[in-house]
């Protein structure tokens, strides 16, 4: 394995994306460049495939678009790439605007999700493809591919064609022959689709690793939660051409900005009801199935009203119906501050237990409970009250 | 009898009427065309090499069939400089235009030979449509001769079997994957590196393909040959003819058609190799 500082020989010092940055290539590749979208559109014909996205990915940063199919995701993806040319905005790489670049003199390198290897090049050839095309000689491309493949550790695959390679080493050479070149920026898309799972996790820590020696900024996308939240430092959600929101996975999954995201990022109960303010804590929403939850904040909707609040498995705690009517005043609050249901399922998975509940009402809520907890497990067919954890930061959205 | 046959497996007793037909009708009368050009003389008497001997031994004959693999030859480059930009052209063309572009393609294909040939005729003749243009705008005095003439034979052949050409050429493009244009684009190539590089190695089956269909039968095109050369220079299917129906001497006509078989399928099996060596054939 090669070390950061390393990779890029100082014999190498020939492949600069555009002919402004004569910088030796040790530079080139550690000093990374911030992307900056501003105001992007585009449409098909009359369809909107991207409406006004603005986002500001810093130096080094690894940014994952992440969205459903059909969510302009990928059409953003080509436009930075300049395989396409977007109906309005303005795409910045560094301090240069490249609108009217051209793919070849943007310096952004681009994985595809199928990894578009050339067939009729061996592994080498295809690694050296990008420096021979632009003019470094045949010995030292040759060299320098060999460097490549030793950091995608297919060092031994050179004289190989792309058939004869698995999935995973294919995308191991798709990602050395972009970033044999030196792009200023990483696009990936999708670049782990076509992989099994296992395979998936191991290739997702290994570019992880990659582009953190080299310090590029990238952009993934993908409609992987799990893939995005384990890579990505933040995370744009995006929706019907729109960014829904743009945070760190964290921020993304604790404090969900729409209902989409609520839903999208992880699970999500939804249970509608009124909010209204109570002194404390200070809000409760009160669930169109019956009860009322009690909750320390109210985000981001804290207006009075009809709302939809969701909540996650974790955010919610079971206590058992009988014991919550028997004791009497001493439980009115927790009886006031829960929600009558019925378990329906239980599954153990592990370190928690996953509730599948029925509420009076019809909908479905799902309660996870670590294993360890002092509380009582329930059975199928008990009847329970939920009730939300204190603090547990639960999401309220304006609805209806 | 074979149908009835049970070790037959469907897939070989579909293709038995095929066979049957191949028997019949293309490999008996090769067999029949060997045996009668293995004869001494018209009569069929007499077994013998001597047509071969003959036909090897003149230099006449030697200049017809090396004049008829040069026309194929023009033909198939002609073909291939018109037709290669045609088939980028269909599958870089927004569908609705593929559709119209298609037409014009396979039109040739759906009029006969002759008809196409007369057009031709037409157009290239001392009152055709091209020297009363060039009359009446003034640029010649008198009309050019551009019938029968050994370019009129190539130009006209081209046209013609470009269908043969293009459509293959259209399946090879239209199976590169599109990334891999853009892959080459994102690495910093332009785009005659890309099409180089990428597009052209990988449509190599196709225009091999492309380049015997038009090869194969612009050799063997007896009516444009003939028609649009008009008989100033001999070609081996009119040589073929002239020999069979007018001097009734089949042993040599089927000499004649012999040679140019095996000399076409020399060049199939050329090909085939050459497509063998390049890395996209093995690829596709």
């Amino acid at each position: 394995m090669l070390s950061p500082t390393a990779l890029p020989s100082p014999s190498s010092c020939l492949v600069s994306p555009r002919p402004s940055s004569t910088s030796p290539a040790r530079q080139t590749a550690l000093v990374s460049t911030a992307i900056t979208l501003d105001d992007i559109q585009h449409r098909y014909g009359n369809t909107v495939a991207v409406e006004s996205v603005s986002l500001t990915i810093a130096a080094g940063e690894l940014v994952a678009l992440l969205g459903p199919s059909g969510c302009g995701k990928t059409t953003l993806l080509r436009i930075v790439a300049g395989l396409m040319r977007q109906s309005e905005g303005t795409v910045r790489i560094g301090d240069d605007i490249v609108d009217a670049l051209p793919t070849n003199e943007r310096g952004a390198g681009i994985v595809f999700q199928n990894y578009a290897l050339f067939p009729h090049m061996t592994v080498a050839d295809n690694v050296a493809y990008g420096l021979r095309a632009r003019g470094v000689d045949r010995r030292r491309a040759h060299d320098r591919a060999a460097e490549m493949l030793a950091m995608v550790r297919m060092a031994n695959f050179g004289a190989r064609y792309p058939r004869e390679l698995s999935g995973g080493q294919q995308q191991r050479v798709a990602l050395a022959r972009t970033l044999a070149v030196q792009p200023r920026v990483l696009l990936l898309d999708e670049p782990f689709a076509a992989l099994d799972k296992n395979l998936r996790l191991d290739m997702q820590i290994e570019i992880r690793r990659i582009q953190r020696e080299l310090g590029i900024t990238t952009i993934l996308v993908t409609h992987d939660q799990e893939e995005a939240m384990s890579m990505a430092d933040r995370i744009a959600v995006m929706h019907a051409g729109r960014v829904e929101q743009f945070d760190t996975p964290e921020t993304i999954y604790d404090r969900p900005a729409s209902l989409f995201v609520a839903t999208f990022i992880g699970t999500a109960n939804l249970l509608p009801g009124r909010l209204r303010v109570a002194d404390d804590p200070r809000f409760a929403v009160a669930c169109d199935d019956g009860g009322e939850l009690l909750l320390p904040t109210a985000t981001p909707c804290s207006r009075p009203g009809q709302v939809m609040l969701a909540a996650r498995p974790e955010h919610l705690t079971l206590v058992p119906e009988a014991a919550a009517s028997a004791s009497g005043s001493d439980t009115a609050t927790s009886t006031a501050s829960s929600l009558s249901a019925t378990v329906e399922m239980v599954l153990p998975l592990g370190p928690s237990l996953v509730y599948e509940l029925r509420t009076g009402g019809g909908t479905t809520v799902k309660v996870t409970q670590p294993r360890t907890d002092q509380g009582i497990r329930f059975n199928a067919g008990d009847r329970v009250r939920v009730a939300l954890r204190p603090g547990a930061p639960a999401s309220v959205f304006a609805h209806g | 009898m074979a149908a009835a046959n049970p070790r037959l497996t469907p897939p070989l007793a579909l293709g038995l009427p095929l066979g049957v037909f191949f028997v019949v009708f293309v490999f008996a009368p090769l067999a029949l065309l060997l045996w009668v050009s293995l004869h001494e003389d018209p009569t069929l008497t007499r077994f013998g090499f001597g047509q071969y001997v003959k036909f090897l031994g003149d230099g006449f004959n030697l200049s017809v069939l090396g004049g008829t693999l040069w026309l194929g030859l023009r033909v198939t480059l002609l073909a291939l400089v018109i037709g290669f930009p045609l088939a980028w052209l269909y599958t870089r063309a927004a569908p609705r235009w593929q559709g119209l572009l298609l037409v014009m393609i396979v039109l040739p294909l759906l009029t006969s030979a002759v008809v196409r040939t007369f057009a031709w005729v037409v157009i290239l003749g001392r009152q055709g449509i091209i020297n009363n243009a060039l009359l009446d705008l003034g640029l010649i005095s008198e009309p050019l001769r551009l019938l029968y003439t050994p370019g009129a034979v190539v130009v006209a052949l081209a046209q013609i079997e470009l269908p043969l050409m293009v459509l293959p050429l259209i399946t090879a493009l239209a199976n590169i994957d599109p990334n891999l244009r853009q892959a080459s684009l994102a690495l910093g190539a332009g785009h005659w590196r890309t099409f180089l590089r990428v597009t052209l190695p990988l449509a190599v089956p196709g225009l091999l393909a492309g380049c015997l269909l038009v090869f194969a039968s612009s050799v063997a095109a007896f009516v444009t040959q003939t028609l649009v050369g008009g008989g100033q220079q001999m070609f081996m299917p009119f040589y073929m003819y002239q020999q069979a129906v007018q001097a009734n001497n089949y042993p040599f006509a089927a000499a004649i058609a012999i040679l140019l078989l095996i000399c076409v399928l020399a060049v199939v099996v050329l090909v085939n190799s050459l497509g063998r060596l390049s890395k996209g054939f093995v690829h596709a």
